[in-house]
């Protein structure tokens, strides 16, 4: 294999994604890659983020050569800002927050299932493979501008949620290997940004963090939120940082307030009498963003315009004209997303419904500092970092900080990322080049501990499921590259399909390997079955052993290694969906 | 056949850089008709091996891409650039739909909303495609000099002109120049012509 010339950060965002690189063999700044995309039908540009959509129009939809690119004279889809542009158009076609759809339990994310309502004569795809075309986008734009250090070629460091588990980031991965990426390492958001506010101070950054320093994460993009804490230690004399705690995830980002607004005010205009299409709405989601934006950065206006054009020609007269009062803002944004909780607060969990329709999990309780407040549970962060693009606003800084500090009767302070779109990308590009030995590294290991079900053996009662233990695998933090051997045997059968129930812990960190418990008593999410299928004699029974390693990748990979030959079966995570 | 007397060596590189200084130049070479091309081969091939190679190649190589660059800049149909413009205005801030209309009997408030629209979108394009920048930097009202041999393209005199330069008078506009320009890249496969699409929403 050739040896890589660049450390390439990738930010494979719910609503936008970017890249960055940082070459090996200097010290200089990570720089962010401007990624070439249609903007329209039939005009391409260069763009610092390339929106996370994919379109894919009917045959007849455009003329020959409108998604034309340097690298494809005429592809069948688009990746970028005119696949954005288009789903308000043809909602059916464009796929937006596949991302989300990757760590979404309740579905088959190998199976074809988007665009959610695509028209029959559509070929649906995965959320996998979704992923994939975007990924492929990113790998063509580089390579066309590098065709001497093509993308495959460099070390790329593609970032997750920190709140992603094991089975989310295996098909990260696996849509990224399926590009060819094989040269990957996964980093969770909240690190990358933390490395891009070290990249930023250099070899300063030091003097901006003492031992004990408590680091929190607060990183509100599009359409996920996502927490960590980060704690400054010493190690042999120097500063090293440990990410200690990461949060739930929790769907829901900026998207979501800009699209409470629009209804906010279509409700407003329906009751002067004036209807809305679902493209005005749309209009309507548009300008309320910016609407949004020019209220919180200048705090002393009350009121801002917001204009939805009709879609027809007629601009005068069509136009629909309303405001965005101040305390409509404060109402629906800060009330309802940020709302002044004490300490103790926590998120109001969703009522069981008896259908849950085939849709994205969205958080129940849009009240973001009440999920803060619960990931906290009593912590007491020191320092507060902020990432995504919501949190541009410093209105909105404020108010988090503000409620934090409130929280913990004492001093919080605030560390400043340079440039919070790229933030991500271009932390990423750093630990990169970290792991090479250039530049500090962030410690943490697995971000939650696993167990395996392991059915009890006592006396069957006719029509009780026998009783299942969670028997702990991985521990939380769990160190790259190590792996752990469960003590006990089991005997598996071969030719048929052994599974086990697999489950999941964020909070549980006094857990050792071989931990045994009452998985509904421990409060562990479970998270797919994980099964394998020993070749051989059929209905012979083999005594193996459960491992688990967390790769250099940063997946969990288990397997099961038969006790007499030492051969090793990898198990796989079952996400069919029953 | 007629026979032409090609030109040398020397006489090719200081015609090259007078087609680089000149585009009328570079555009009536363009257009002229080619030369037959049998004739040219025997007598540059001894014009090769008179002239010394290490001083030739390199030199020829760069004044040939200049011009080929020159050539198809020219090449590119300023009326599509004109359109891709007005698409782009369209688009982003539908100022061709606004222009069109006849707004003498709309009231203000109606016509205020729409200017809306159209200053939002414009001016977003504006930003993304345009680098713009004041010709000079003073504020307006502020007494200025217009030094000798200023570019009349850059500054404009009005009032009393007389006499020569330097002048000394009020800056009333500050200009405008384009920094840069950013068009997306557009095929010539596209109709330049269609500033916006119909639309047809099939239900």
């Amino acid at each position: 294999m050739t040896s890589a010339r660049f450390s390439i950060g990738i930010d494979l965002g719910t609503t936008n994604t970017a890249l960055a690189c940082a070459p090996l063999d200097a010290n200089d700044a990570p720089a962010p890659f401007a990624l070439d995309q249609v903007v329209a039908a039939g005009e391409h540009q260069a763009r610092p983020l390339l929106p996370s959509f994919l379109y894919l129009p009917a045959d007849v939809e455009l003329p020959a050569g409108a998604l034309a690119l340097p690298w494809f004279a005429d592809p069948r889809y688009c990746v970028g800002l005119f696949a954005r542009e288009r789903a308000a158009s043809v909602p059916g076609r464009v796929v937006s927050s596949a991302k989300s759809w990757l760590c979404h339990a309740g579905v088959d994310r190998r199976s074809p299932l988007l665009p959610a309502g695509a028209p029959e004569d559509l070929q649906r795809l995965s959320p996998v493979e979704v992923s994939a075309r975007i990924l492929e986008h990113l790998v063509r734009a580089w390579d066309q501008a590098h065709p001497d250090a093509p993308l495959r070629e460099q070390d790329v460091v593609l970032t997750v949620p920190a709140s992603f588990d094991a089975v989310a980031r295996a098909l990260t991965e696996e849509s990224a290997k399926s590009v060819g990426l094989e040269r990957l390492t996964l980093l969770e958001e909240p690190q990358a940004a933390l490395y891009a506010w070290v990249a930023a101070q250099g070899d300063g950054w030091r003097k901006h963090a003492k031992v004990g320093d408590l680091i929190l994460v607060v990183d509100i993009g599009g359409g996920t939120t996502d927490f960590s804490l980060i704690e400054v230690k010493d190690e042999g004399g120097n500063l090293a940082l440990h990410r200690v705690a990461v949060g739930e995830h929790i769907l829901l980002g900026g998207d979501n307030m800009d699209l409470a607004l629009a209804h906010r005010l279509k409700a407003k205009l329906e009751a002067e009498g004036r209807e809305l299409d679902d493209w005005q709405l749309r209009a309507l989601m548009h300008s309320c963003r910016a609407a949004k934006e020019e209220l919180l950065e200048h705090d002393k206006k009350q009121k801002v315009p917001v204009a939805i054009p009709g879609r027809g020609s007629k601009l005068v007269g069509g136009t629909i004209r309303t405001e965005l009062l101040r305390e409509e803002l404060s109402e629906t944004l800060l009330e309802g997303f940020f709302p002044e909780v004490d300490a103790g607060a926590r998120p109001q969990q969703a009522k069981k419904a008896g259908l849950m329709t085939l849709g994205l999990p969205y958080a129940h309780d849009a009240g973001i500092t009440r999920h803060l407040a619960a990931f906290l549970d009593g912590r007491t962060p020191t320092k507060l970092l902020f990432n995504g693009g919501v949190t541009k606003s410093p209105l909105l800084r404020a108010r988090i900080a503000g409620i934090v500090k409130g929280w913990l009767g004492g001093a919080l302070e605030l560390m400043e990322s340079p440039e919070l779109d790229a933030a991500v990308a271009l932390g990423a590009a750093y630990y990169g080049r970290a792991r090479t030995g250039k530049g500090v590294r962030i410690k943490g290991g697995a971000s939650r501990a696993y167990y395996v079900g392991i059915e009890r053996s006592e006396l069957a009662v006719p029509g009780v499921a026998p009783r299942v233990d969670a028997v702990c695998i991985a521990p939380l933090g769990m160190e790259e590259g190590s792996e752990i051997e469960l003590p006990m045997e089991l005997g598996l059968v071969v030719g048929e399909p052994a599974t086990f129930r697999f489950f999941a812990s964020s909070t549980r960190r006094e857990d050792a390997p071989a931990s045994t418990m009452d998985p509904k008593k421990a409060e562990l999410s479970e998270v797919a079955p994980i099964e394998a299928t020993l070749q051989g004699p059929a209905g012979a029974l083999v005594p193996v052993k459960l491992h688990a390693r967390v790769t250099e990748v940063g997946t969990l990979e288990l397997s099961a290694v038969e006790s007499g030959t030492h051969k090793r079966h990898k198990l796989e995570f079952n996400i069919r969906v029953e | 056949m007629t026979t032409v007397t090609l030109p040398g060596f020397f006489e090719r590189l200081s015609l090259a850089l007078r087609v680089l200084g000149d585009p009328t130049l570079a555009a009536r070479l363009r257009d002229a008709p080619a030369l037959p091309s049998s004739s040219s081969e025997a007598p540059r091939q001894i014009e090769e091996r008179v002239v010394e190679k290490i001083v030739e190649r390199p030199v020829e190589k760069v004044v040939e891409k200049t011009i080929e660059k020159i050539v198809e800049r020219t090449r590119i149909d300023p009326e599509a650039g004109a359109l891709h413009v007005l698409a782009l205005l369209q688009r982003e801030g539908r100022l061709v739909d606004f222009l069109q209309e006849d707004i003498a009997g709309a009231g203000d408030a109606d016509v205020g909303a729409a200017a809306r629209v159209v200053h939002a979108g414009c001016k977003k394009a504006l930003q993304q495609y345009f680098v713009l920048e004041p010709v000079r930097g003073e504020a307006e009202g502020a007494g200025v000099v217009v030094d000798r041999g200023f570019d009349p393209q850059q500054i404009r005199l009005s009032g009393n002109v007389s006499g020569a330069p330097p002048f000394k008078g009020t800056l009333a506009h500050a200009g405008w120049r384009a920094k840069d320009v950013k068009l997306p890249d557009r095929p010539p496969s596209v109709d330049a012509r269609v500033v916006a699409p119909a639309e047809v929403e099939i239900p």
